[in-house]
């Protein structure tokens, strides 16, 4: 049924559908609408998970590992500094392969002390081997939630669900909330080949010395390629009960786009709002999202981006040093390639500044007009700033 | 595509104003989209929020700064922000105020109502005295200023929304729609 909601109480609502078992909760805005309504739901029978209130994110993280190990199907959620007093624990995670749920709502990282919407945060976390999605709408954020449990449990792997604050996250929007019979037969039980149990005592996560810890670490590579082999095998049957599908990337007009913009997030929506115009007067542009970033469908990229003459990646994000994130990805992903688009990196909406169609049109004429970029990564949108006096 | 902007101060209930009309546009068949203004809230002080509708899908996902129309929960922000910045000519602005503002000069612009949303919430014991809860008495004479969405579907998304006193609350939404003035028939 179509309801009004909120984009934290989409993903409250996934949870619920989920029947997650332990909830491990410390709040931290633009995130914590999704705990407090996972905490009503809990109060009123509506959802019998164990709620653990914790004394930090660390600890947040370190009680999903215990409950996963226990066979728990366990969420958390957070933003920021949060994720990142989990960093360590991350890598625990995926390390003993547990298919944690964790939603992310994208926030700046201080200081200065910014609550809005920037993705530096999750994209740090990169290399800590937890699956990675991108979303667009509440729609998408409540079927992502699902879908990330069955792609996590497949391939025994953590995963983030990762909406951008504010746009998503305080953003009330129609979404189907599905029925529960649709959902557990996208869903079944969380059923691991091993967990702790008292009955038949085994221990997990000894020292891995160096003839067996490669071996453990190559594992976890196989499952990430495991992951996105199988993304579309389960699109394909959450497309069958509920009739919505997204793809581990989405083209939108790129079969005959000279100029294609590279998006995630809700910068996506806003660039089909301006794309709409763009090709209502004739301009030959088009749209790549990509949703799923770990693992990164790089083949599937190459595949959408041959045949353009140009390339605009959009990155709400900044490797200070490098650039762009998306846009190293996808430079990698091309540089295979024999003939190549040309790529211009800009980086746009930190902070949660504002990025508008016509932001997004500034960027899409400059790409036009020049045949070469002129830097690394291009800052769209940046404020004058006065030089400093210099003291002699 | 509409875009309407609410001012209100933090703890009136600005907010869930635009949630309630989100729900009442949705049930009348709109694509809708709701926001607060994105910033950190306290009690008193000024706080916007926003709502969005069309009959189509609504791709962008931005702040909003020329709004169709503007609804004022709290009269004495007249005299502390600029409530018309980016406002279309000929926009509505709907005040909870018991009579027009005195300079009306300054909005010769636009199109102004008013409704004494105060005293109805206040008659309907909405909220307490030194707090009244005026949103559901405002989006009442929203829907009448704007001729959308019925007024049946603002009651029925305030018993969606609204925890108690859900009888009381579409009363005073009911009351509102038909007290707003300085609406030309």
């Amino acid at each position: 049924m179509k309801r009004v909601l909120e984009g934290s109480h989409s993903v409250a609502e996934a949870v619920r559908l989920a029947k997650v078992e332990v909830i491990s909760a410390y709040p931290i805005t633009p995130q914590t609408h999704i705990v407090e309504r996972l905490s009503d739901f809990c109060a009123d029978g509506s959802l019998s998970a164990r709620y653990l209130r914790v004394e930090s994110e660390h600890s947040a993280l370190a009680a999903l590992i215990g409950a996963s190990s226990a066979g728990a199907r366990s969420f958390t959620a957070t933003s920021s500094q949060g994720l990142a007093l989990m960093h360590e624990l991350l890598h625990w995670a995926s390390g003993a392969r547990l298919p944690i749920v964790l939603a992310e709502v994208n926030r700046a990282l201080a200081p200065g002390w910014n609550i809005w919407a920037d993705q530096t945060d999750s994209l740090s976390q990169r290399d800590t081997g937890w699956i990675q999605l991108y979303c667009e709408t509440g729609q998408e954020v409540l079927d992502t939630t699902l879908q990330a449990f069955r792609l996590a449990e497949h391939v025994s792997l953590p995963a983030m669900v990762v909406l951008d604050a504010f746009f998503l996250s305080h953003t009330y929007e129609p979404v189907d909330v599905p029925g529960q019979r649709e959902v557990d037969r996208f869903l079944p039980a969380f059923n691991p080949r091993f967990r702790l149990n008292t009955e038949t005592p085994c221990a997990f996560n000894q020292l891995a010395p160096p003839d067996v810890y490669m071996e453990m670490r190559r594992s976890i590579q196989d499952a990430m390629e495991e992951a996105l082999a199988g993304f579309s095998q389960m699109e394909e049957e959450f497309s069958g009960i509920f009739g919505r599908r997204y793809g581990a990337v989405e083209p939108v007009e790129c079969e005959d786009a000279e100029i294609i913009l590279v998006t995630s997030g809700t910068i996506t929506s806003t660039s089909r709002q301006l794309v709409k115009e763009l090709r209502s007067r004739g301009e030959r542009v088009g749209i790549l999202k990509i949703k799923l970033f770990r693992p990164f469908p790089a083949e599937i990229i190459r595949q959408c981006l041959k045949k353009a003459r140009k390339v605009a990646i959009i990155d709400r994000n900044c490797s200070f040093g490098a650039g762009g994130i998306f846009a190293q990805e996808v430079k990698a992903a091309l540089c295979d390639l024999a003939e190549r688009p040309v790529v211009f990196s800009f980086i746009a909406g930190l902070g949660g500044r504002d990025v508008t169609v016509a932001d997004l049109e500034n960027i899409y004429t400059q790409v036009r007009n020049q045949e070469v970029p002129q830097r690394e990564s291009i800052w769209a949108g940046l404020h004058p700033v006065p030089a400093p006096e210099l003291n002699r | 595509m509409l875009e309407i902007r609410f001012h209100g101060r933090g703890g009136q209930g600005a907010v869930v104003a635009t949630i309630l009309l989100a729900k009442a546009f949705f049930r009348a068949g709109y694509h809708v989209q709701s926001f607060p203004l994105f910033g950190v809230e306290r009690r008193g002080a000024p706080v916007e929020a926003y709502l969005r509708l069309d009959r189509e899908q609504i791709l962008i996902r931005t702040n909003s700064y020329t709004p169709d129309h503007v609804v004022v929960l709290d009269s004495t922000l007249l005299e502390a922000i600029d409530i018309t910045r980016g406002l279309k000519p000929m926009g509505w602005i709907l005040l909870n105020s018991q009579a027009p503002p005195a300079d009306g000069a300054r909005f010769s612009n636009f199109r102004l109502a008013w409704v004494d949303a105060t005293e109805i919430a206040l008659k309907h014991q909405l909220g307490t005295r030194t707090h009244p809860i005026v949103n559901t008495a405002i989006s009442g004479a929203f829907a009448r200023i704007l001729g959308a969405p019925p007024i049946e579907a603002v009651a029925g998304a305030i018993e969606e929304e609204i925890p108690e006193n859900i009888e009381a609350n579409i009363r005073a939404a009911r009351e509102a729609f038909d007290r707003v003035e300085g609406v030309r028939s």
